[in-house]
């Protein structure tokens, strides 16, 4: 067997899974003392250009708690053309058209290859997609401008036939009717006033003709109501009527005073959205794309007031419980996002102002619905511009790289239960066998809907052995787990893909060296992280930190090798090295601190941190710092002051910025026009390989990070600096007495200290 | 006793001592109306009891059972030797026979008969012999005698008319002062045969009483007076006699030929008019002096501002005021004012002057805040001046300081309006401004119901077409250019739509608000546009609008959330406006102000009726409020088919100074002409906005109420959304302390308004009355039009409230006193069945019973409730001349028609007794033209008006005269265009071959 890197990787790339432990330990006991809680980060979408969907409909265990889906790891008598279920040992006769099965005429879905497959099924009446979009009127003219042209431009890039709607609110907020010529007919509503779905269908006459719609239903399918196609039209019909519209889009009328800010009614707006597909396509793949321009200032779901002199809340006003709104406005939108995510629809937010949007009440929208939150400094900029444009970039095959309306189901053999999930899901409450007491995240069910996602959308989940230590499992016996996502292809067919993983169970206390070398510290470091980050949202910050403290020094005293209370003693193996590190970076991250962040930035950052998948999140928590020199080519260096010098040019990547930091040499040789002259050549291409690798990542990132481009002594370099372990700072400078790297001026503890302290805190028994 | 109720302060409850009923009365809500004993309401008992106080003093002994039956049996015994004309030829009725036991039994107790008594029997005699409970009105017009018959000579010259019990046989005096009135003499027979000819004036007038002291009971004229008024005298003391003769002939018993009221012997309306036409009109009529009563308002003439008020802008019920309470109890006159601030001025008359008094705005008394008028009177050599209201003395500010003539006039005053005028206009400084900003110039609102119906008939259609056109004339102010009036277009059914128009717009936005329960304006910029600006992009509009709900097949309708929708997005743009709403059927759809259908006919005739002139919520009630406090004006223009609940939907358009048209079952080929009349003049009229008026009188009275398109918060500030040249308020007066005859008794009305250029400005309308001590002074400067407006509106309102029964016992029971006590105290003892008119109330009765036949008064089941509510929602906005025309129709002949005259013809008395069947005769009341066509009338006018060969062929469908070639057809087209002018409602024509009831007798 190659090594546990070679099959992580392998696995990841196969199924998009990743474990914290490879091997399981066999016993409830066993598994707490490890720390790290069995989990994996789950990409249920995961490109996969090789495996070709098959089409037809999976074979599902008949055992009703149990409908498992027939996999490669099922035994099957080919004889009696009968399969075991190999979760809960049924037997199952095999659908009449597998008659012909045999063991040299295998269907896909048992190959050992195809331990991830995908099924085509043919269920109801296909729904195109829906792209609803909630316009925010109240923004400058230029910013309206951008906004405006970015709709327009993405109108091309729909589907033909993909129904498209338009909401626009300031004061008021207006749906636009779409089907109607000559005249552009709009619905109000007033910005204040909450309204139930019920009276917003009531108010845009959806409601009335839905009665008879249903009862002439079942005689006659039409292809869509009436009712709904005034505000949702395919896209090839409105074309020009939409882009006319947008075009014609003016700023909000109503004034302005000075010293105000403009009266936004976003609640309402989104209500109204949310109302209106709840009302006429329920459970069908839709997009509630809003753009806000500022935080929503009247009505259900304000964040502030309209006076300009009373600023928006600050991470100081939420603990000083000085927040007014914040309360109501988050219950506001928690209840939209709820409801948009019982309809199967997705919420996205594109956030561009230089203030607060609002975002830390709105984050349920996104988190809940699987939707895109993007924030940016304005509309104008190629930040929101091209991440708008990525949001419709297609695969190889020239699908939309979305998905809707996804229902993910876990089930586990008997010796394992889920403890819950962290990602863009909700639970469906669907109770089972295998579903834990314990929750790890969202827990308590089996199923999780998932309304919007992409092929990099990742989950946590988290499981619970509970093999009592008395009933061991026989060796080489192997657990499994079976993911089934159901969901809407972007090309509106439906879908299922399945994936049945299995791994070992091993004894702890025999095979500790194995399950030692089984652990994937990358993956670890991330769920635990997510465990972090989501116990942050509801935890005061301190705890969290001490929290993650805890689990890093057991885990350390577990498998640690060191003498006791002797911390030079400490030695952790290679499959444990970089954890702590990790730790130590997440500790600093803006995903668990607030400090310098404001509430919309830390409720952006965790967003993103709780659907990307491993890398990006290991990017996330330790961003990568390249350095570019004359020595050599570049490399990556440690995130560490001491990489900071004066000859070289760092790149650094932390997702949310690409920074280029030009060392005090190399700012000051440019600035003298060394690379303008043909003899310094060399230091042209010097200056533009980092570019070019950051055009690299911008290409390939959603959303496009911040691109900063900076050098030594530049206001910019904070970000630089600000990341980068403090090895060197004010204090100690000096008392190192070296000349390279750049000190940063901070109290913050540095890695040193950080594993100093561990080391000692690892080998004592007080802990 | 409870007539004093509604319409004047209460003398006889107050001097009775004999009834026990409570203290109070006056008002209409007071509950102890509804429960007072019920013979307390009885007008005969009432006033039988009541006599004893009020005649008290001066006490002729009355003549009691004796003379009243010797003068029943003295008519009817009589009777035939006095005729010697024709006996009644066509006494077809037999509604009098029916009626005897009844009267016979409303006379039983001829102790008590005292003549208040009397009088107020044979008035309800008047009124019981037309309207007997459910008995068909029955025919008026037994001509009875000649006309010439029913004269007497007064046995006195006196300035009064008596009427004697029947009829007697007198040759007219030949006369000759009666000036052109006598030259249009007609001799008696072509009357005889019913054909009401021109009024043979001369015939009814008698010799004018020399004056002086020949005269004992009653008064004699005041040199001065007499002097003053010049040639007039003569017309205005011609007395006549004649009239209630009937009143005592029935109580004779039933003679075998029932003996009729004879209608010729009645005073004469049209005589009254065409007497004060031929003695004043085309005069100049110069308001220099305090208390002079003006020509009447069917009279021509041209008035000159001498420093009161124009007859135009303000007519009294009276023009001297009784100096004391008591007095002003005892003849229980009401002392009121009908006002019409914005009255449209004829070009020959100078329009008002605008004074600018600079920054600190106008010049005021420091105590009462009255205006700098004519009646401040400088003092100290022009360094101060003594308030005329208050007597305070104040400081001159020193920019307006003025040095004092001889006769201690200020040198400038000539120059200055305010000094020297009656009506001005003052500038309006920003503390008249709400909220201290200037206004902004004000919006029209256009609302259109694009209903099913509406659709269906082509109203939205003809409204939008129309909308395009009178957008163009838009009310300006004179120096400008275009208007400054902003306009907005929102259509409805059961959801709003507002239309952004503005001028940038490639084409119109719709903006639908579909949350009626709560409605809001969804746009401010776009909305009100000026039409110049977005004429395209409105005309754009306009021409899809009835495209846009071609296929709606909505019914329902919204209300109330419309006026709010306009209402806010007034209060939104901060400007005053006016709404013109279009609509037509029950508002039933769910939303604030639904509608159920309540009329029930049940109701008629009983205690609750007047739930039926209520509004159905308070929905309507506090609307109208808010409308008022966001200076926002409703017009609407109903267009029903069925009930719509005029009483609420409009209360809105009564409080807000806005006007209620209905076009009931409108059809679009006969009813839009009319229509667009109506909504053309409705656009251009002269309007002010956002208007606060205030009525200033001086000390020793003061106004306690008022009545018209009005909305008061309290009891002084008259509120008003906007007010047209149209609109009249009527205040009522009442003493609190005695006047003098020196300083007599002054008025000053100041409003306050924003004008169509959106400027702030005050209006001040003053007027000086006098005062006497004498009744007789009071009875002759009474003014019969203005009383009947007040009467009306007093009556109109206290509707809501009051059983009609009640109301109409009210009416007969005042007008009943005011004569006797007339009687008592002013004209020297005569008989007591004879009737007594002062010569200024004349026709008093005649018109009383005009307004007590008014369907909203009289219950009539046949009478839609709508159309009842409607009538009684117009009168309250009426003023003098218009309030004239509608109670007593003009009957004008077209057959006797002098094709080249350019006059109006002279009209006659409004009767059917005057319709011949060889006439044709055009019948206008200010809402409706009727052509009535006799069976046999001249083929060749018929010919010539309709271009038909005959009778036969007459479509009576249509509303609009042919336009014929003929010199028939364009006589009758002015003579209607002529009477259509002055009118604010345009008339309905209609060609009538048959019609019946009529208003008079």
């Amino acid at each position: 067997m190659t090594t546990y890197l070679e099959f992580i990787q392998q696995n990841e790339e196969r199924d998009g899974v990743r474990f914290s432990w490879n091997l399981w330990p066999s016993s409830r006991l066993e598994a707490t003392r490890m720390v790290v809680p069995l989990a994996c980060l789950l990409t249920p979408l995961k490109e996969r250009p090789d495996l070709p969907p098959v089409q037809y409909e999976p074979v599902f265990c008949s055992r009703p708690t149990c409908k498992a889906v027939l996999n490669p790891l099922c035994q099957v008598d080919y004889q009696a053309k009968l399969w075991a279920c190999n979760f809960c040992f049924q037997r199952n006769q095999f659908p009449p058209a597998y008659a012909g099965i045999s063991e040299v005429n295998q269907p896909a879905e048992l190959m050992p290859q195809f331990s991830t497959i995908e099924y085509v099924v043919q269920r109801g009446p296909q729904s195109p997609l829906i792209f609803l979009y909630v316009v925010d009127t109240c923004l400058e003219e230029d910013d309206l401008q951008a906004l405006k042209e970015s709709l327009q431009m993405s109108l091309s890039l729909l589907p033909p036939e993909a129904l498209v709607g338009l909401i626009t609110f300031g004061r008021m907020v207006q749906v636009h009717e779409l089907s109607c010529e000559g005249i552009s007919k709009s619905y109000v509503f007033r910005g204040t006033k909450d309204l139930t779905a019920k009276q917003i269908q009531d108010m845009l006459g959806l409601s009335k003709p839905a009665m008879p719609m249903q009862q002439a239903r079942p005689v006659q399918p039409q292809e869509h109501p009436f009712v709904s196609s005034r505000f949702l039209q395919p896209i090839h019909k409105i074309d020009m009527t939409l882009t006319d519209l947008l075009g014609e889009l003016q700023r909000d009328p109503w004034p302005v005073t000075q010293g105000k800010r403009p009266l936004r009614s976003t609640g309402v707006a989104l209500s109204i959205a949310v109302g209106l597909l709840e009302g006429t396509f329920p459970n069908t793949g839709a997009r509630i794309m809003l753009f806000t321009g500022g935080p929503p200032t009247q009505g259900p779901g304000m964040v502030v007031g309209d006076e300009l002199k009373v600023p928006i809340r600050s991470w100081h006003d939420i603990e000083k419980d000085n927040a007014r709104f914040m309360k109501k406005a988050t219950k506001h939108y928690e209840m939209l996002a709820q409801r948009t995510a019982a309809n199967g629809h997705c919420i996205d937010i594109y956030a561009c102002a230089l203030d607060q949007t609002g975002l830390l009440e709105m984050k349920c929208c996104t988190n809940l619905t699987g939707g895109h939150m993007v924030m940016g400094d304005s509309f104008n900029t190629s930040l929101f511009k091209q991440t708008f444009q990525r949001i419709f970039s297609k695969d190889f095959n020239g699908d939309f790289r979305m998905a809707f309306g996804a229902t993910l189901e876990v089930k586990t053999s008997r010796e394992l239960k889920v403890a819950g999930a962290i990602g863009p899901c909700v639970s469906l409450n669907v109770k089972g066998p295998c579903v834990s007491e314990n929750e790890l995240g969202v827990g308590g069910t089996s199923q999780w809907k998932i309304c919007g996602l992409d092929p990099t959308s990742t989950l946590g989940i988290y499981f619970e052995v509970i093999n009592q230590h008395n009933a061991p499992i026989p060796q080489g016996s192997r657990g499994a787990i079976q993911f089934v996502t159901q969901y809407q292809h972007s090309s509106t067919q439906k879908r299922i893909r399945v994936t049945t993983i299995a791994r070992n169970w091993a004894d702890v206390q025999s095979q500790l060296q194995l399950i030692e070398a089984a652990f994937d510290q990358e993956a670890a470091a991330v769920l635990m992280a997510r465990l972090g980050v989501f116990r942050a949202e509801s935890e005061e910050g301190p705890d969290v930190l001490r929290w993650l403290d805890r689990q890093l020094i057991r885990l350390c005293q577990k498998f640690g090798q060191y003498n006791k209370e002797d911390p030079t003693s400490f030695r952790l193996s290679d499959a444990f090295s970089l954890y702590p590190q990790f730790m130590f970076h997440l500790r600093r991250s803006p995903f668990l601190q607030v400090f310098n962040n404001s509430p919309d930035e830390s409720s952006y950052y965790r967003h993103h941190f709780a659907r990307q998948d491993l890398t990006q999140s290991l990017i996330m928590i330790q961003p990568i710092l390249y350095s570019y020199s004359f020595h050599g080519p570049p490399e990556p260096v440690l995130l560490d002051s001491s990489s900071i010098l004066a000859d070289r040019i760092l790149l650094m990547d932390t997702f949310f910025q690409i920074v280029i930091y030009l060392g005090e040499t190399i700012a000051q040789w440019q600035k003298a026009g060394y690379q303008d002259m043909p003899e310094y050549e060399n230091f042209k291409h010097l200056l533009q390989a980092p570019l070019d690798d950051a055009q690299e990542i911008l290409q390939a990132r959603f959303p496009m990070p911040r691109y900063v481009h900076t050098e030594h002594g530049g206001s910019q370099a904070r970000f630089l600096l600000s990341k980068v372990n403090p090895s060197q700072t004010h204090n100690n400078l000096y008392a190192w007495g070296q000349e390279t790297g750049a000190p940063i001026l901070t109290d913050d503890v540095s890695l040193q200290v950080f594993m100093d302290h561990l080391k000692k805190l690892a080998v004592s028994n007080a802990c | 006793m409870s007539q004093q109720g509604y319409v004047a302060t209460p003398p006889y409850s107050q001097s009775q001592p004999g009834i026990d009923s409570p203290p109070h009365y006056g008002h209409y809500g007071d509950p102890s109306h509804a429960t007072s004993p019920p013979g307390v309401m009885k007008p005969v008992g009432g006033l039988g009891a009541a006599a004893p106080g009020v005649m008290a003093s001066p006490g002729p002994p009355p003549p009691g059972l004796q003379h009243l039956g010797q003068n029943g049996a003295h008519a009817s015994g009589h009777s035939p030797q006095r005729f010697p004309g024709p006996p009644p030829v066509n006494s077809t009725a037999p509604s009098y026979a029916q009626h005897q036991p009844c009267t016979q039994s409303s006379y039983p107790s001829p102790v008590s008969t005292s003549s208040v008594a009397h009088l107020g029997s044979q008035l309800s005699q008047l009124q019981i012999n037309n309207y007997g409970s459910g008995v068909p009105p029955p025919s008026q017009g037994p001509p009875g005698p000649p006309p010439a018959a029913s004269f007497q000579a007064p046995p006195r010259p006196l300035q009064t008319s008596i009427l004697q019990p029947g009829s007697q046989v007198l040759p007219p005096p030949p006369t000759t002062l009666n000036g052109p009135g006598a030259s249009s003499l007609s001799p008696p027979g072509p009357r005889q045969d019913g054909l009401p000819g021109p009024p043979p004036l001369g015939a009814q007038y008698q010799p004018p009483p020399p004056p002086g002291p020949a005269l004992g009971v009653g008064y004699p004229p005041p040199p001065h007076q007499a002097a003053h008024y010049g040639p007039q005298m003569a017309g205005t003391q011609l007395s006549y006699s004649g009239g209630f003769a009937g009143g005592a002939a029935q109580m004779a018993g039933p003679p075998p030929p029932p003996k009729k009221l004879d209608p010729d012997s009645i005073p004469s309306p049209i005589q009254v008019i065409e007497s004060d036409r031929a003695t004043r009109g085309g005069q100049v009529y110069a308001t220099n002096t305090r208390g002079q009563v003006p020509p009447l308002v069917t009279t021509d003439c041209v008035i000159q501002d001498q420093g009161n008020a124009s007859p135009r802008y303000i007519r009294c019920t009276t023009y001297c005021f009784p100096c004391t309470s008591d007095m002003a109890k005892q003849a229980q006159i009401p002392l009121a004012a009908v006002i019409k601030p914005f009255a449209t001025i004829p070009s020959n008359e100078t329009p008002l002057y605008l004074v600018n008094h600079g920054e600190n705005g106008p010049v005021r008394c420091n105590r009462c805040k009255a205006y700098m008028c004519p009646f401040m009177q400088f003092i100290e050599g022009g360094r101060r001046y003594q308030c005329g209201f208050c007597s305070c003395v104040n400081d001159v500010p020193p920019f307006y300081f003025q040095h004092l003539d001889h006769i201690g006039r200020r040198l400038d005053h000539y120059e200055k309006p305010e000094l020297s005028l009656g009506s001005y206009e003052f500038v309006a400084t920003l503390d008249y401004c709400r909220k201290n900003k200037p206004p902004s110039p004000p919006a029209f609102i256009f609302m259109i119901d694009v209903s099913y119906s509406n659709i269906k008939n082509g109203l939205v259609k003809l409204i939008c077409e129309e909308l395009k056109t009178v957008l163009e004339k838009l009310p300006k102010e004179e120096q400008e250019e275009t208007s400054a009036i902003r306009v907005g277009f929102i259509t409805y059914n059961k959801v709003l739509h507002f239309f952004n128009v503005k001028s940038n717009l490639a084409q119109p936005q719709m903006l639908v608000v579909t949350d009626v329960g709560e409605v809001f304006v969804p746009l401010l910029d776009g909305f009100l546009v000026n039409y110049q600006e977005s004429q395209s992009v409105i005309h754009n509009l306009l021409d899809q609008i009835p495209e846009l709900f071609a296929d709606s097949n909505e019914n329902e309708t919204v209300f109330v959330p419309v006026i709010q929708a306009g209402m806010e997005a007034l209060k939104e743009a901060e400007c005053p406006g006016k709404l013109y709403i279009f609509h037509s059927s029950l508002p039933t759809a769910e939303a604030p102000g639904k509608l159920k259908n309540r009329d029930d006919k049940k109701l008629v005739n009983t205690d609750k009726e007047k739930i039926l002139f209520q509004p159905q919520t308070s929905v309507y009630d506090s609307l109208a409020k808010d409308c008022v406090t966001h200076g926002c004006s409703v017009t609407i223009f109903l267009f029903p088919s069925q009930y719509v609940d005029v009483a609420s939907l409009g209360l809105v358009p009564q409080l807000t100074g806005g006007t209620l048209y209905k076009y009931n079952n409108f059809q679009m080929h006969l009813d839009s002409q009319q229509f667009l009349n109506d909504l053309r003049h409705d656009i251009e009229k002269k309007i002010g906005f956002d208007a606060i008026m205030r009525v200033r009188t001086s000390t020793g009275f003061r106004a306690t109420d008022f009545f018209g398109g009005i909305f008061m918060n309290n009891t002084t500030d008259v509120e008003m959304a906007a007010i047209d040249c149209d609109k009249a308020v009527t205040v009522e007066f009442k003493h609190d302390d005695k006047l003098s005859e020196d300083s007599g008794a002054l008025l000053q009305c100041a409003v306050l308004y924003t004008t169509i250029g959106g400027q702030r400005r005050l209006r001040i309308h003053n007027l000086g009355l006098s005062c006497s001590s004498q009744l007789a002074d009071l009875y002759k400067s009474c003014e019969t039009d203005a009383l009947i407006n007040f009467f009306a509106k007093s009556a109109f309102k206290a509707v809501l409230h009051q059983p009609l029964k009640v109301i109409r016992e009210i009416l007969v029971n005042q007008t009943a006193h005011m004569l006797a006590c007339y009687r008592k105290n002013c004209a020297s003892p005569s008989a007591a069945s004879q009737l007594i008119l002062p010569d200024s109330m004349k026709i008093l009765p005649v018109y009383m019973n005009c307004l007590l036949k008014n369907c909203v008064l009289l219950s009539r089941p046949e009478i839609s409730t709508d159309e009842r509510a409607y009538q009684r929602q117009l009168v309250m906005t009426m003023s003098v001349a218009d309030s004239q025309l509608f109670f007593y129709p003009q009957l004008l002949p077209i057959h006797t028609l002098d094709v080249k005259s350019t006059t109006l013809p002279a009209a006659v008395r409004c009767s059917e007794s005057r319709l011949s069947e060889e006439g044709v005769f055009l019948l206008a009341n200010g809402l409706n033209m009727f052509l009535w066509l006799g069976v046999s009338s001249p083929p060749e006018l018929i010919q010539g008006i309709f271009n038909v060969p005959s009778f036969a062929h007459i479509n009576t469908d249509m509303t609009l005269l042919p336009e014929v070639g003929s010199p028939h057809s364009h006589q009758l087209r002015m003579i209607m265009s002529m009477i259509q002018r002055k009118r604010p409602y345009s008339m309905k024509e209609k060609s009538n071959k048959q019609w019946k009831s009529f208003s008079e007798p």
